[in-house]
């Protein structure tokens, strides 16, 4: 992902691109790696194409050149390699692990697995599973859908303030979820904006939108939040797509719905599958806009940690709960490395 | 481009800004409204006030925005510290262990920050390393959370910069630590201020973690604009909220006014 309309390396010290803010943090979100790889080439590859000796052996010495820049031999690169790991193991990997340990041990001391029984048991945690499951889902497909029809107009159905609405969309990346939970109780609740106007215009005792504190509620606060952080990378991809594609495709007879299925479809799948995985971890993971809800029937994993833990005071339940919340995340969050990374967006 | 007739054209944005404005616009304006008003049970909201802010900018909630800068601010800090240590550590090393290394950094973005704040709470609250009911275990959780983001912004740009600049400096007999300090560090600051800029404004917003860590007195505004909203008062959370916007977004200005600064130089 990153920025693929990245402009060509040049020498000078402006020529070290800043990214904005929330090209910083789409980026660094996305692992930020394609911009790194490009710029790397080059040097890699130069000595390869030079002349016939073994590509091999050239390698390595480009490898020692690399080297001889950078600092003098690897074990002092591994030595200085060392605080920031330690540091990290301290404040995260160290509390990650004993959370996994807490998990495994019931009050009568030694290790089992006898607490894991116990929660996958209770209803709660299994309606909690797949209630965050399919919000995820949900959104994520939401998410996709709506930011490629939004990104789609900004690109290609150019209008004036197009480029505001971009860096609009910027700045939403850099707010809290939750805000859009509170804008939506004055929009959506029971004396909100929506019902009062029907009130109003009917005379009817309440209005009919009473869906605020059902998932649906939390769902298009998702949406809401997170389809920017698909239109960043589509955008970014749209970009790239030479516009006589398009014309000479319109020209030869295609109408807008084939144009945009078989020649803008192909090219913005890596852009939707990098943002819509990524979507789809940070919904699995979010909290803020839950807690804002305030709904009593809709309760996912983090939810449940944070109600387990602070509320009842159960913490083995909640380290159980975060383990399993944990490793979905997690494996997700690989899968989409690993997709990002295979596809080159 | 893609639809040429002007009918299609009109009809594209149309349906662009039906879409659009209820979504994205609408609820930042609803809040900044909501924070003027003492009611709204109609359509609109009523009886215009400045009153919310005013209780906004004193007291408790004064406290919670200076709570919530400090921590931004010495989190974004030490996040900084140590991505870009752990960035500058990881390019110097082979691939394998570059890919290690980020590996491991990157890995507080998948880990759900709830669980982040239960793990932090778990493993601080006895001794020898106990912090649990200081400020320093929500500011400590920032920290985790912020330096994945930091460390990637930094790396990211470490890759990106031109070798030569150093070289040219060791080849003039600098040593590697007046070479860091005088040619790679200026280099990279205005990727520098960028990763934090990002990370205060993560910090600032951030709400999981902090609800299952923060101590009685030291309570960030987002935990703050919680208790507002659950105990009913609607106007006086968004006031907070649009203080808290308006606060991330000063902070980011001035910090983007640094990075255009350096990049002149």
């Amino acid at each position: 992902m990153g920025r693929p309309s990245e402009p060509p390396v040049t020498n000078g010290p402006a020529a070290v691109a800043v990214p904005t803010l929330p090209q910083a943090l789409d980026s660094a979100r996305a692992g930020g790696t394609p911009i790194a790889l490009r710029n790397d080439c080059p040097q890699r590859d130069q000595p390869d194409q030079r002349d016939q000796r073994d590509q091999a052996d050239q390698r390595d010495q480009a490898d020692q050149r690399d080297q001889r820049d950078q600092r003098p031999g690897p074990y002092q690169a591994y030595l200085w390699a060392l605080p920031p790991v330690v540091v990290l193991s301290l404040v995260f990997l160290y509390p990650l692990a004993l959370v996994v340990q807490q998990s495994f041990q019931p009050d009568s001391g030694g290790t089992s697995a006898q607490a894991y029984g116990d929660v996958f048991a209770s209803a709660a945690f299994r309606e909690a599973l797949g209630t965050t499951v399919w919000l995820a889902s949900g959104s994520t497909v939401g998410c996709l859908v709506l930011g490629f029809v939004l990104a789609l107009v900004i690109a290609f159905v150019p209008f004036p303030g197009g480029k505001a609405v971009a860096k609009f969309i910027d700045v939403f990346l850099s707010f809290p979820s939750f805000l859009i939970t509170l804008a939506l109780l004055f929009i959506y609740g029971t004396v909100g904006m929506a019902n009062g106007l029907w009130t109003d215009a009917t005379g009817a005792a309440e209005g009919p939108f009473q869906f605020l504190t059902t998932p649906w509620g939390v769902l298009l606060a998702e949406v809401t939040y997170f389809t920017p952080f698909v239109m960043r990378p589509l955008l970014a991809a749209f970009s790239q797509i030479d516009t006589a594609q398009l014309e000479v495709a319109s020209s030869l007879g295609a109408r807008p719905a084939r144009i945009v299925r078989q020649v803008i479809l192909p090219e913005a799948l890596p852009a939707l599958a990098a943002g819509g995985s990524l979507v789809l971890v940070l919904c699995l993971n979010e909290f803020g806009i839950v807690l804002f809800t305030g709904a009593k029937g809709v309760t996912t994993l983090p939810m449940l940690v944070y109600s387990k833990a602070i509320l009842e005071s159960d913490y083995r339940g909640a380290c159980v709960v975060a383990v399993v919340n944990v490793l979905i995340s997690v494996g997700l969050y690989v899968l989409y490395r690993v997709v990002s990374r295979r596809v080159g967006a | 481009m893609l639809v040429h007739s002007r009918k299609g054209k009109w009809a594209t944005w149309a349906v662009f800004f039906v879409l659009f404005l209820p979504l994205f616009a609408l609820p930042l304006l609803v809040v900044l409204a909501a924070s003027f008003a003492t009611n709204w049970s109609s359509a609109f909201p009523s009886g215009f006030t400045t009153g919310h802010y005013t209780a906004a900018t004193r007291g408790e909630s004064l406290q919670a925005l200076t709570t919530s800068l400090v921590t931004a601010v010495t989190a974004s800090l030490l996040a900084l510290l140590v991505g870009t240590w752990a960035a500058l550590a990881a390019h110097a090393l082979g691939k394998r262990g570059r890919r290690v290394l980020d590996a491991l950094f990157m890995l507080p973005v998948a880990v759900p920050s709830v669980v982040v704040g239960l793990a932090v709470l778990v493993a601080f609250s006895k001794p020898p390393m106990l912090l649990n009911g200081t400020r320093w275990i929500v500011i400590l959780a920032h920290t985790v959370l912020v330096t994945a983001f930091a460390h990637q912004s930094v790396s990211a740009a470490i890759v990106r910069l031109d070798p030569a600049y150093a070289q040219a400096a060791a080849s003039l007999g600098a040593r590697p630590s007046y070479v860091l300090w005088r040619v790679r560090l200026p280099l990279l600051l205005p990727s520098l201020t960028a990763a934090a800029g990002l990370c205060f404004a993560l910090s600032m917003g951030e709400l999981s973690a902090t609800m299952m860590l923060y101590p009685p007195d030291w309570t960030p505004l987002p935990v703050q604009i919680y208790a507002a909203t659950d105990r009913g008062a609607l106007f006086t959370g968004s006031a907070l909220a649009v203080v808290l916007m308006t606060a991330t977004v000063v902070v980011l200005f001035v910090v983007s006014r640094i990075r255009t600064k350096a990049t002149y130089r």
